[in-house]
């Protein structure tokens, strides 16, 4: 490949990577309160917040980006930028997934902390900051990471839109060298390379808020854990 | 926001044609990856390491790349080097591969969940290796994953619009084509997305009550 489209390659994984932080900053305060707002009180809060995720996570990212694309500005006159247009439909499908991993993971805490913080009459608010954030996401870490790494893969669907990211500079070259083989391979690993970084770098983040709540992080066990044989098979096995 | 109903009632037609396209890659699109994906658990469980550790290697990779990369590499490369599928086979094979990947890792989990002690029965019965995977190991996981399988195949359906791209006549397809002729986005992309809902929505309650089943 001659300089000049790596020149163009590196620009579309320029595109990708802004695409991918700011997905990700909208897709992670989407998934906060939305949700919080599963844990709700109140139901009607709780119905409107699971509502939200059904209608997200049930149509699929590309139908989202082709809404916003082509549905939204007739409907309300007003047209997006590409790169904000790729940003909303991304953060809002994937922060849809994201609310199911925060709601999950605040009902995973103890029960016992939230009595605690009502014991010492601690309000809503202060009981979620202080208590219950603290301990849930060090857990939402681990899925948050594998989300992140399917948010990467889709922001190559922009590209469907004619958005100069990774993947559609990659049809360009393509276009350009009429060499398939040697262009997509070098997609692809692009692709790898920054997805395997996002996971080590996520894995870093959770060792360090694990540290934070005094609990040290569960390494991946290769072998599921010994199993105990159990019942009546125990003593007759061996 | 102008919502005209006639417009629906066109779109209709093409929009059963996209329906069974989609329907079909998904079937289809499942079959492949789910054979595939238990191929791969097997591989992976070898413990030959010159076996086991390519497996394991490209899955990985398969499984942090897009798709739609994935795709058109399938799709422009395959017949330089000879092989010529229509678009559908070709994307059913993508999709397939892909999820391939993560149905792997079900089985996997599914298998490594069977008790130690099944093993060692059949150990102890002497019963050759490949009836202890088909008559003891292999019923058993299959039960447990049948689950997080059908969740999968609601992730594959989600993805069967990427199709698009290499011309497979699926809904969203259709629905862009049906917007090109006639200047009317809103309608053909709301019932679709509309579909999608109605139709991955339903299927995870089916999942629900079959997980309530199957798995103790």
């Amino acid at each position: 490949m001659t300089p000049g489209l790596w020149e163009l390659v590196l620009r579309g994984v320029w595109v990708t990577l802004q695409l991918l932080v700011f997905g990700a900053l909208l897709a992670t305060a989407v998934s906060f309160v939305v949700g919080v707002a599963r844990t709700h009180r109140r139901w009607i809060v709780r119905f409107v917040a699971g509502l939200y995720t059904e209608v997200f996570r049930g149509t699929s990212a590309l139908i989202m980006i082709f809404w916003v694309y082509f549905v939204l500005p007739l409907a309300f006159g007003w047209q997006l930028v590409p790169m904000w247009a790729g940003v909303l439909a991304l953060g809002l499908t994937y922060g849809a997934y994201g609310a199911e991993i925060v709601r999950g993971a605040l009902t995973a805490v103890d029960p016992a902390q939230r009595e605690g913080g009502i014991a010492l009459s601690f309000t809503p608010w202060q009981r979620m900051r202080l208590i219950l954030l603290p301990q849930a996401v060090p857990e939402m870490i681990p899925p948050f990471a594998n989300l992140v790494v399917e948010l990467l893969k889709g922001t190559a669907l922009v590209s469907v839109m004619g958005m100069g990211d990774l993947a559609f500079s990659g049809s360009l070259v393509r276009l350009a060298l009429q060499e398939s083989v040697e262009i997509y391979a070098y997609l692809l690993l692009i692709y790898f390379v920054i997805a395997f970084l996002l996971t080590r770098a996520m894995r870093a983040l959770e060792r360090r808020l694990k540290a934070g709540v005094g609990k040290a992080p569960v390494r991946k066990a290769a072998v599921p854990s010994a199993r105990v044989p159990e019942g009546a098979g125990a003593g007759g096995g061996a | 926001m102008n919502w005209d109903w006639n417009a629906v009632t066109d779109f209709l037609p093409h929009f059963r044609d996209g329906l069974l396209v989609t329907l079909q890659a998904l079937a289809l699109g499942s079959v492949v990856s789910f054979l595939l994906g238990l191929v791969w658990a097997l591989l992976v469980r070898t413990p030959t390491r010159w076996v086991s550790w390519p497996v394991g290697v490209v899955t990985e990779f398969i499984r942090n790349t897009p798709l739609l990369v994935q795709l058109f590499f399938l799709f422009y490369v395959l017949p330089e080097w000879g092989l010529t599928f229509s678009a559908l086979t070709t994307g059913v094979f993508a999709i397939g591969l892909h999820y391939s990947t993560y149905t792997m890792q079900v089985y996997r989990a599914g298998i490594e969940a069977v008790p130690t002690g099944q093993w060692e029965a059949a150990t102890a019965l002497n019963l050759p290796l490949r009836r202890t995977w088909t008559v003891v190991i292999l019923p058993q996981a299959v039960r447990r994953v049948v689950p997080a399988l059908g969740n999968y195949v609601i992730s594959m359906l989600k993805d069967t619009p990427i199709l698009m791209v290499i011309t497979v006549p699926e809904m969203l397809s259709e629905a862009r084509l049906y917007a090109q002729e006639t200047f009317r986005f809103t309608e053909p992309l709301t019932v679709i997305g509309v579909a999608f809902i109605l139709i991955s929505y339903s299927a995870s309650l089916i999942l629900r009550t079959l997980e309530r089943r199957l798995v103790r």
